[in-house]
């Protein structure tokens, strides 16, 4: 684990050469913050919930003490590798197209023998506070598909519904602001403050954008998961709060994963 | 009955074909909203209702991305925003654009995780560029730097600048910009507010 008081020193230091430019033109602060990005390249603290995620995959818990390696990502029994690369997908045995978490939660309660809402307590951690074993198993198993392009199969009737689901909600504006997912991903070249948006409507704004989560976020001390960053986005549209692994996010992500398709995943990445 | 069972082998050899046409896209759309409703749950001030969309909600979902709607439909939804629009009945626009700098600072307000009592804001800087002190600004909407200097300070550009910001669909249709009056975000003085920070010739805005 890394000392907390250390990173957040290393935070501070970060941060004050983003505030520094303040006095400088818009071009400069723009390009301290490449400056900025580029750093954190260098060392990515999701590697200890890779560790960690590795260890619970492979450990024997629930009420039926059996590991995970019985679970099926896809691709068979116990295999990981490369099996993120080719989720969401429809699994017979659900009768339901899942992505990588609604299928972990799954196999905690089918297989391991956890109820549903211990499965699904603590999906998102909380500092050093609450820690998620769900987000760990998310960074072990997605850095199992490092390097492996990306290909989701639309070929199951279910899997194609789910994907113009997924489009539509993508264009569905509603709440007090009128937002949807387009009014910040729809266009190139745009910003919320000086936070760059991918444009997710393009094939190559959707690529770069899915094959990098899930992410380490310095602001927050936390790996972070596509179901996190589908339930972040719709709090800040001012919809309601979007139920972990439900259809929605479900049908969004089979969206956005399918339009990443032949793009070489390349996460845990590590962002702001 | 002859009939009878010629209907019925028409109607198997409809059911495996039925299977394999893919839903409408009025299937899909009903099937989207049936989720969405399943797919939520209602947390704080954010209740289940803010899935129900208004007409003008529906039919910008429809459009294609960075597309503008059709000009009937772009002259219906504007038609319809513009009648929302309400003017102070004391017939002044200009608040105190200081007060109107913290709201466009401001991005809490509406979302399930803020204090229902707790700051509501306009959060103007994420989208635009405003005073030229604050170089942390986004670039969804246009820069308003200059906006009234640019303009002219007289009534008409007072009156558009408070009507946009209260529902500026009524001026683009299926604008990007939340309908800040009409959806009741923000106050009627935090509208003049802002409309001060765009519109006094003391603002920054305006150097």
């Amino acid at each position: 684990m890394p000392d907390s008081s250390r990173r957040g020193s290393w935070l501070v230091a970060l941060l004050t050469v983003v505030a520094i430019p303040s006095v400088l033109a818009q071009g400069s602060t723009v390009d301290e913050i490449a400056k900025y990005r580029a750093a954190l390249q260098d060392g990515n603290p999701a590697e200890l919930w890779e560790a960690r995620g590795e260890e619970l995959w492979k450990q024997k818990r629930g009420a039926r003490r059996i590991s995970l390696e019985q679970c099926d990502l896809g691709l068979g029994a116990g295999v990981v590798k490369g099996a993120y690369a080719r989720l969401p997908r429809y699994f017979a045995d659900a009768d339901r197209v899942m992505d990588l978490e609604t299928r972990l939660v799954w196999c905690m309660v089918a297989q391991q023998g956890y109820t549903e809402a211990d499965a699904k307590k603590s999906p998102f951690g909380n500092g050093n506070a609450r820690k998620s074993d769900i987000e760990a198993l998310v960074a072990y198993i997605t850095s199992e598909s490092r390097g492996v392009p990306m290909n989701v199969s639309l070929a199951h009737p279910k899997e194609a519904a789910m994907y113009r689901i997924g489009e539509k909600m993508f264009y569905f504006r509603g709440g007090p602001h009128d937002f949807g997912c387009v009014t910040c991903h729809g266009e190139d070249g745009k910003r919320i403050r000086l936070q760059d948006l991918p444009n997710l409507t393009k094939v190559e704004g959707a690529q770069k954008a899915y094959t990098t989560w899930p992410a380490y976020r310095v602001s927050q001390g936390e790996l972070r998961t596509f179901q996190w960053r589908l339930y972040d986005c719709f709090r800040q549209q001012r919809f309601p709060e979007l139920l972990y692994g439900s259809d929605a996010s479900i049908a969004l992500t089979m969206f956005l994963a399918r339009n990443a398709n032949g793009a070489a995943f390349d996460a845990p990445a590590i962002k702001r | 009955m002859k009939l009878g069972r010629s209907v019925s082998i028409i109607g198997l050899a409809l059911v495996p074909l039925g299977c394999a046409i893919a839903p409408s896209n009025d299937q899909i759309a009903s099937q989207a909203t049936a989720m969405l409703q399943a797919s939520f749950k209602a947390t704080g001030q954010a209740g289940l209702d803010r899935l129900n969309q208004d007409e003008t909600q529906r039919v910008c979902s429809e459009l294609a991305p960075g597309k503008a709607p059709a000009k009937e439909v772009a002259e219906k939804i504007e038609k319809l925003n513009l009648a929302t629009i309400r003017y102070p009945a004391d017939g002044k626009l200009l608040g105190d654009w200081k007060n109107g700098e913290k709201i466009a600072q401001e991005g809490r307000g509406k979302q399930f995780s803020d204090d229902v009592a707790g700051p509501v804001g306009a959060n103007c800087y994420a989208c635009h560029q405003l005073t030229p002190q604050e170089l942390s600004f986004g670039t969804i909407g246009p820069s308003l730097y200059q906006f009234a200097k640019l303009r002219g300070y007289g009534a008409d550009t007072q009156r558009y600048a408070y009507g946009k910001i209260f529902n500026a669909d009524a001026f683009a249709a299926c604008s990007t910009m939340p309908r800040f009056g009409h959806n009741q975000i923000l106050t009627e003085q935090q509208i003049k507010d802002v409309t001060a920070l765009l519109m006094d010739p003391q603002s920054p805005v305006n150097k």
